[in-house]
């Protein structure tokens, strides 16, 4: 029971993982644009939501502040794709990676001077309640953290499958030149890619949230997500998932069972592991286009 | 003949400092099927962008149905009805053969419209209809190339604009394709400009042909002319072996702007 307790906690953790992966692969696939500042999209998204909903702050009621919170995200990132990446059309990978590397840092700097460096906690309706099954405990946020995150998949899912701007962002991603010809806008249809990143970065850090406290360095839980995204293959939004989900069980466990320093380390050992017996990640799609 | 559907003028393009097409006229008229020839580096690939949009020219103007759409985005070309069928196919291989189609259509909003030419294009191909939920990645090379014209019709274009379609395809498959663009022609009333090395296949399905030599247009006429001209015989007609196809499967895939 316990152990099960342990899981369910490290699902939920592993979904939040996920989803920062989630933006990362969206971006990156789409516009072969790596996002180092998608950690720090999630965590400026809790501090709007927290900003909205607190009732020292805004007071407004819980759900509009979420829903708020990822609209305002999904300017940001809107915003960050027409004005600064869009300038960096012909550069380097390395350049546009250091680009984002800079925003993360200057995103962490700003949330410090409105927010304080201090931890502070969202007033959120989920803490604190649980549910109980026979023998079993479980938190009312990590319930709703799974059955969020199962959602947005789908969300996400059939909206790639079935919507016209859904499938107009997979043309972009796999032949950019093409979609071009058939009239696709793809400088439009990247910021709004970015524009779904920071959305999907704003629920993830709603339910981060919704489980701890937030300060700006919690931005920085972008790395452990990049791992995950590589370990499922960078490139498949699936496999991001699945990633996050694997560091989200394997830290409580290693922790458990091997020792409590261990939990640290082991996203990066296993980013290794899976780097050496599968080098293009757990799902990756390597299908060599014929062209 | 009254006013040309496609009329091009003293068109120039240029990467960085090469002028790859050098004060270019033509003129398409409605429902003919109009051949550009020209050997590799010619500019002919060069034309075609400048034309969709794809790349902007340093002069000149190609107008429709006396309309300047030069210098524009893609997005906005299509949307007044030229569309090209880009050299080398560039399908999106892990979309299905049928969402490729619709993604020839995202300049239009009409439901029904797209739904019946979805199966205009499957009465016209097929093999596409057979492969419909199939990532198109996983088609045949003459498949892909069906599937790009398929795309290119699904925009309901005024003007088709086909970049080498036989590039890489057996003699056979390329009478084939030629044979679907001459009924395309007829019975769809689509008016075509087709960028072609095979100028024997070209000359015979086009009404009318250009030769393109080193970013100029050298000659013009009714193709029965071209096909009778000892010029065109001479450079065209006696070569175009497996040789000069074979080289040019390399070729890189071009990057835009
Ligand atoms: N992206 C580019 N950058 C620089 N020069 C280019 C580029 N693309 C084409 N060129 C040059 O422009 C000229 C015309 O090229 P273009 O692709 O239009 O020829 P083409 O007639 O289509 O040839 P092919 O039959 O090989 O497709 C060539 O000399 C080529 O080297
Ligand atoms: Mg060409």
């Amino acid at each position: 029971m316990d152990l099960l307790q342990l899981l369910i906690s490290g699902l939920a953790n592993g979904c939040v993982y996920g989803l920062i992966a989630l933006g990362f692969v969206l971006i990156y696939k789409a516009t072969e644009a790596v996002n180092f500042a998608q950690g720090d999209f999630m965590m400026l998204g809790a501090f709007l939501t927290l900003t909205f909903a607190n009732s020292n702050e805004l007071g407004l009621p819980f759900w509009l502040a979420c829903i708020l919170a990822v609209l305002v995200m999904g300017v940001v990132g809107y915003l960050v794709e027409a004005l600064l990446i869009r300038r960096m059309f012909g550069e380097s990978q390395i350049a546009i990676v250091i680009l984002t590397i800079s925003l993360g840092i200057v995103l962490r700097f700003v949330a410090g001077v409105i927010w304080g460096h201090e931890p502070q906690s969202l007033e959120s309706p989920l803490a604190g309640r649980e549910v109980r099954l026979g023998g079993l405990v479980l938190g009312f946020d990590d319930m709703t953290i799974i059955i969020v995150t199962i959602l947005l998949t789908a969300g996400l899912y059939l909206f790639f499958a079935k919507t016209k701007i859904g499938l107009a962002m997979q043309a972009a991603s796999q032949n950019q030149l093409a979609a071009y010809y058939m009239g696709i806008p793809v400088k439009r249809v990247h910021a709004l890619v970015w524009a779904l990143a920071g959305g999907v970065a704003a629920i993830a850090g709603i339910l981060f949230a919704a489980k701890g406290t937030i300060d700006p360095s919690t931005g920085l839980l972008g790395i452990k997500a990049s791992a995950a995204a590589i370990i499922g293959g960078f490139g498949s939004l699936p496999g991001a998932l699945l990633g996050g989900l694997i560091i989200g069980l394997v830290e409580p466990l290693s922790s458990r069972y091997v020792a409590a320093g261990v939990s640290q380390i082991m996203p990066y050992l296993i980013l290794l592991i899976v780097l050496i017996v599968r080098p293009h990640g757990l799902l990756s799609q390597v299908r060599a286009k014929k062209v | 003949m009254g006013e040309p559907l496609l009329k091009i003028e003293n068109l120039e393009s240029y990467y960085g400092p090469i002028m790859a097409i050098r004060g270019v006229s033509l003129e398409v008229h409605e429902g003919q099927i109009v051949t550009v020839l020209g050997a590799n580096g010619a500019g002919k690939t060069t034309l075609m962008k400048t034309i969709s949009g794809v790349m902007d020219p340093e002069k000149g103007t190609v107008k429709l149905s006396g309309e300047e759409i030069q210098g524009r985005d893609p997005d906005h070309s299509v949307r007044k009805g030229v569309v090209q069928v880009p050299e080398g196919r560039e399908i999106f291989p892990l979309m299905s053969v049928e969402d490729n189609l619709k993604m020839g259509a995202f300049t239009r909003t009409d439901r029904a419209g797209i739904a019946a030419d979805i199966d205009m294009v499957y009465r016209y191909f097929p093999i596409l209809k057979e492969r419909s939920t199939q990532d198109a990645g996983t088609l045949s090379g003459g498949q892909q190339q069906m599937l790009a014209i398929g795309r290119g019709l699904m925009a309901r274009p005024r003007v088709m604009l086909l970049d080498e379609p036989s590039l890489g395809l057996s003699p056979l498959l390329t009478k084939e394709i030629f044979a679907i663009i001459k009924r395309l022609n007829a019975e769809q009333k689509v008016t075509m400009l087709v960028v072609e090395q095979n100028a024997k296949i070209a000359l015979e399905a086009a009404h009318y042909g250009y030769v393109m030599e080193l970013g100029r247009i050298v000659m013009g006429g009714p193709a029965e002319k071209l096909r009778a001209s000892k010029d065109i015989q001479e450079f065209y007609l006696g070569q175009q072996g497996e040789s000069q196809r074979g080289q040019r499967r390399w070729k890189n895939r071009k990057t835009w702007r």
